[in-house]
């Protein structure tokens, strides 16, 4: 008698449980903009397209739009966050500026740039460096791929030549990430750069 | 004999060759990521391993990522997005390329349990039907920027 009333009260316990959730949370970025996610679940699809926007979501598929605001989030994925990485940031060697006319050379007002680059690198935990040639639009796409990769190139040995003792990837990402939107075939020298992406 | 051999040889050659564009998406040595924050007990699962994770290490498509009751870890992935669990996580990083150049790719990862903060990168600015997290009850599609997820998911 005594044991099967145990047993129901355990049994209410459990019904009474909330049923595991998952939850996900939009959250502004650092300069306040907001993206959007959509959450899918067997029982139907939310967009979160606001700050503080959440779904919660149960094992049965059960749907449900939530507000949170920034002090929940800090309590409950305070550590998720807290471990985040740096933020990646770039450094931008204009080629004109930095290259001798028609060669790869790098002049001595790049000097500066690759001091600071080193400064970053230092004070990250385990950084990697990606260098990024970029191009104008003068000629074909893919000449320009070949042309961004041996800008790129030329930087990386710049920076081992310097002394970084960092992981460096290149990658030539030609006219398709000008920094002055033109049409094609304009000498733009603007876009004509490398960028220097630590993280 | 002598032809087996031949034919083995050339068997591997072809795989090389196929299997050549894959590696290439991935880095040089398969890399996808790099773990860049180590707080309390953090582990790598991968085929079948389980290796500490320390900063620094690199991580490859089909890895776990598992933190402890006081562990935590922050991971940059090779798109720039940023991922990073609390404790008594578990994070699959399913499917990852990604092409330098074109910025086009697939990224596909999963939270198991625990919590995840992330920060989309690179392939989810230039094809957002790409990118892909899901926890044990959703799948969520990204259209950039930032969120948190929770996997409520007590057992493995």
């Amino acid at each position: 008698m005594g044991a099967a009333i145990i047993l129901a009260i355990a049994a209410a316990a459990v019904l009474m449980q909330p049923a595991p959730t998952d939850r996900v949370i939009l959250l502004p970025g650092p300069d306040g903009e907001v993206g959007a996610v959509t959450v899918k679940s067997t029982g139907g699809e939310r967009l979160l397209d606001q700050a503080y926007a959440g779904a919660a979501v149960d094992r049965r598929g059960g749907i449900e739009t939530v507000r949170e605001d920034a002090a929940t989030v800090r309590e409950r994925y305070g550590a998720a966050l807290g471990a985040q990485p740096d933020r990646p940031v770039s450094f931008v060697l204009n080629f004109m500026l930095n290259f001798a006319t028609g060669s790869d050379e790098m002049t001595p007002a790049s000097r500066p740039v690759l001091d600071q680059v080193i400064a970053e690198v230092s004070r990250r935990s385990a950084a990697e460096i990606v260098v990024i040639g970029h191009t104008d639009r003068v000629g074909t796409e893919a000449a320009n791929d070949v042309l961004a990769l041996k800008r790129a190139e030329a930087v990386r040995s710049a920076l081992l030549a310097a002394g970084v003792s960092a992981r460096i990837d290149v990658a030539g990402r030609g006219e398709r990430e000008p920094l002055i939107a033109s049409a094609d075939e304009v000498d733009e020298p603007r876009n004509r750069r490398v960028e220097i992406n630590v993280r | 004999m002598a032809t087996k051999r031949w034919r083995v040889a050339f068997a591997g050659l072809v795989a090389a060759v196929v299997v050549l564009p894959a590696w290439a998406a991935a880095g040089d040595d398969g890399r996808i990521g790099t773990v860049k924050v180590v707080k309390g007990g953090v582990s790598i699962l991968r085929d079948g391993q389980t290796l500490v994770a320390t900063p620094g290490a690199g991580l490859q498509v089909a890895d776990r990522v598992v933190t402890a009751a006081d562990g935590a870890t922050g991971i940059t992935l090779r798109d720039n997005t940023l991922l990073s669990a609390g404790p008594n996580s578990s994070l699959s990083l399913d499917k990852f390329v990604f092409d330098s150049t074109t910025h086009a790719g697939v990224m596909d990862a999963s939270l198991k349990r625990g919590t995840l903060s992330v920060v989309s990168g690179k392939i989810a600015r230039q094809s957002p039907e790409s990118v892909r997290f899901s926890t044990p009850n959703t799948t969520l599609g990204v259209r950039g920027t930032e969120f948190v997820i929770e996997a409520a998911g007590a057992e493995d």
